[in-house]
């Protein structure tokens, strides 16, 4: 049996999901430890819905069976709701607390959860909910919502902020630097646990 | 030695500089895109590479540097190397001297492919070496294993992840890349090089008296490798091996099985050892034949009596199902679980701007009762608008127009192909459609660029897989040589513009080609082009829809009024459709 930290980070293609992975990997290269990840590429990732694991400290398969999940990041409230049967019960559940519709509900007319009905429907999960894109344009861009994710789902993961943080200086390209280090922390202040 | 955290094939691009290769050519398809992606953006590359423009004509070049002497790789996606297979058969008869590596991505779930087809099959069928990684870091180890066996057995080698290893991660031990000093010559031997019958049959019994040593020497190595822990065994290959592992009980013996062919021998010996054998592998059963022709009276799970599936993915959860199912696991660690129901599905779609909506939409408002075959590109998408109602395979769209068109099918025919599609196998189709006296339209829509893999450059972008200038290919000239009359090329964006072309070209005898070319807009972002974005007045909207039915993602309705959001890349073509003019410029970006 797989002792690893498994993360499940989910999305719409184009949101940066893969950023997000990229620094978690870098993240436990810092700290020396094995990790482990499979993500969406190629057609599925136009604007479609993606998902990114990862499973730090892993020896085998890249995979995290459904329900096993130790904790879920969602980009999209919508997307939470798809994925929340991989996160175990109990467990933490960061949300950016936007919803986009897909087109087909506006094409085809379909019915979509609002916010209220998605977080009633995750009440099992210890949920916290980040307006990612009022702190990434407070931190100075609104492309930095996905390390602002990060820096929200930072005190439920098994590594130091300051590796993940020294991960996103790495990895940002660099005239963004000062703009993620804050969106990191604007982040971590919203996602503590409430 | 160095560790990075690195996706699967740009492990591999790194491995394949560790191992000095000279030579890269390939296809772009996903899963295996990023490697030649990875390679050509080195900054102190040595070797050669360039994007094919198919992928036999890829495997002909590789394997004419590989008879120089120097190392080849070749990368495609699996149906890639049916377009391979001619080459690829008979290079097994003649052999390489440098090492020559041909990597074959499977995509088992077809997650971004037409069929689930299996790569080893290939690899039994030419009686070539093939090679399963069941990681990343074994994606990497092995490429190292495959350039040598490559040259001590003068054979090609098939390399075969799947799209859980391509785009999986890892954190990956590196060695250093390696400057190659090796230069191409070629030998003249008409014996190994001219395959006429006198020389194949004898090249044909060369190669099947190599097997026996290959299949040792895959053990010897270690690419198949085994422990016995008791009375019961699995024997799993590729990624399936990993999941295992994850899984497996105490007292279970494990065979792995990284590279093909397998020795008999070595496998019956094991499989007697054992009172049952469970066989996990994805795809084809090429592990449990094999299992199965040693196994004289000891029993084994697998495909062939319902154990384990034929097609799809294999996960953690159902090689944990199917390790239940035959008796190999108490209790199932991860019992099942059900997704929420009646979520709105997400599919990928075009994107705001794209070209190929607009192109479509032309296409359907002046061929409305018309039949509308399809190719492979971003543009399969238009099933999603109903004017895509074929699509089987690279450069079918205009043969099955064609084969439509003669059938005596009475509606219109009207073909849609990408440019890099119509560069890679379309041509042909053309040539024979004109030849044949078909009647029917071809649509180029030509976004100068190979989109759907990763904005691969192709003959007509005017530039190499290295950023080197090249002219780009006039694809108006190349269909007028085809013999086509009717060439005509037509911003899509201009939605009245390619509507009269469309009425033109309908009332037209014989084959008419439309190109609708506009840059993809993703690279259009990428080059720095600013369209600015649209906005709709509320005050003149009147909730009629038009501009929600043209499918943009850019485009919502709440309120019985339309918006548009930030996605938008400034096409206008919603301004042009909307029947009250309130979709007007504005808004920043």
């Amino acid at each position: 049996m797989s002792s690893s930290f498994d993360i499940l980070i989910v999305g719409i293609g184009g949101q940066g999901t893969i950023l997000a992975s990229n620094i978690l990997g870098e993240a436990c290269l810092i700290e020396n430890r094995h990790i482990l990840g499979a993500e969406t590429h190629g057609m599925a990732q136009r604007g479609g819905s993606v998902e990114s694991h990862i499973r730090i400290g892993g020896e085998h398969g890249p995979l995290i069976p459904p329900g096993q999940a130790d904790l879920l990041i969602s980009f999209d409230l919508l997307e939470a709701l798809r994925y929340s049967h991989y996160l175990k019960p109990g467990k933490t559940m960061v949300i950016n607390r936007d919803m986009v519709h897909p087109t087909s509900v506006f094409t085809h007319k379909l019915v979509v959860p609002d916010e209220e009905e998605v977080i009633a429907a995750l009440k099992k999960f210890d949920l916290r909910l980040v307006d990612a894109d009022e702190l990434a344009i407070k931190a100075g861009s609104p492309l930095s919502q996905n390390v602002v994710m990060l820096g929200a789902a930072s005190s439920a993961m098994p590594l130091k902020p300051e590796s993940l943080l020294e991960a996103v200086k790495r990895l940002v390209p660099k005239k963004t630097i000062d703009i993620n280090t804050k969106a990191f922390e604007l982040g971590r202040k919203a996602g503590g646990p409430s | 030695m160095e560790r990075k955290y690195l996706l699967g094939n740009e492990a591999i691009a790194h491995a394949c500089l560790e191992s000095g290769v000279d030579f890269v050519s390939g296809y772009p398809g996903t899963p295996s895109s990023e490697v030649i992606d990875t390679l050509r953006v080195q900054p102190d590359r040595s070797c050669y590479i360039e994007w094919s423009v198919n992928e036999k004509v890829a495997l002909e070049n590789a394997l004419a540097a590989a008879w120089c002497g120097v190392r080849a790789l070749c990368t495609m996606k699996h149906v890639g190397l049916n377009v391979a297979a001619d080459p690829l058969m008979t290079s097994a008869y003649t052999g390489v001297t440098g090492g020559l590596v041909i990597m074959s991505a499977d995509d088992p779930f077809a997650h971004s492919s037409q069929n689930e087809q299996d790569t080893r099959c290939y690899a039994h069928f030419a009686r070539v070496p093939c090679f399963d990684p069941a990681s990343v870091q074994e994606a990497h180890d092995m490429i190292r294993d495959a350039f040598l066996l490559s040259e001590e057995f003068g054979l090609p080698v098939i390399f075969r992840p799947t799209t859980r290893i391509c785009h999986s991660k890892g954190d990956v031990e590196l060695g250093p890349a390696v400057t190659s000093t090796r230069k191409g010559e070629f030998h003249k031997d008409p014996r190994q090089y001219v395959v006429i019958p006198a020389h194949t049959r004898i090249l044909h019994k060369k190669l099947n008296e190599k097997q026996p040593a290959i299949r040792k020497r895959l053990v010897e190595r270690g690419l198949n490798r085994f422990e016995v822990r008791g009375t019961a065994a699995i024997i799993a290959s590729g990624i399936a091996a990993s999941y295992v592992r994850e899984l497996l009980p105490a007292g279970v013996s494990f065979m792995k099985i990284g590279a093909y062919p397998i020795d008999e021998e070595w496998l019956g010996d094991f499989v007697r050892k054992h009172e049952k054998i469970l066989v996990i592998e994805e795809l084809a059963p090429e592990v449990e034949e094999c299992v199965r022709q040693v196994a004289g009276c000891v029993p084994v799970f697998g495909k062939k009596n319902g154990y384990a599936p034929y097609e799809g993915e294999l996960s953690p959860a159902s090689v944990a199902a199917i390790m239940e199912k035959a008796g190999f696991l108490q209790k199932n660690p991860y019992p099942p679980v059900q997704p929420v129901p009646d979520i709105p599905a997400r599919p990928p779609i075009l994107c705001a701007g794209c070209l190929h909506r607009s192109a479509f939409y032309a296409i359907k408002k002046v061929y409305k009762d018309a039949i509308y075959p399809s190719d492979i590109g971003c543009y399969t998408l238009g099933i999603q608008l109903g004017v895509v109602d074929t699509t089987i395979c690279m450069g079918a769209s205009i043969t099955v127009a064609s084969g439509i068109a003669h059938s005596g099918e009475t509606r219109d025919v009207i073909c849609t192909i990408g440019d890099s599609t119509f560069l890679h196998t379309g041509i042909q189709g053309l040539l024979n459609a004109v030849y044949n006296g078909a009647n029917m339209t071809v649509v180029i829509l030509d976004n100068r660029i190979t989109a759907m893999t990763g904005h691969q450059p192709n003959p007509n972008t005017g530039v190499t897989a290295c950023g080197v200038e090249s002219p780009p290919v006039s694809l108006e000239a190349l269909c007028r040589a085809c013999g086509v009359t009717f060439v005509e090329t037509i911003d899509p964006y201009d939605v009245t513009g390619m509507v009269n072309i469309l009425q033109e070209s309908k009332k037209r005898e014989g084959v008419k080609v439309i190109i609708a070319k506009q840059m993809c807009v993703i690279m259009a972002r990428r080059t720095g082009v600013k369209r600015g974005r649209y906005m709709v007045d509320t005050e003149t909207c009147n909730g009629c829809g038009t501009c929600v039915r043209y499918g943009c993602p850019a485009i919502e309705f709440s309120d019985e009024k339309a918006r548009i959001t930030d996605l938008c890349n400034g096409c206008a073509v919603c301004a042009d459709l909307c029947p009250t003019g309130a979709i007007v410029r504005g808004g920043k970006r």
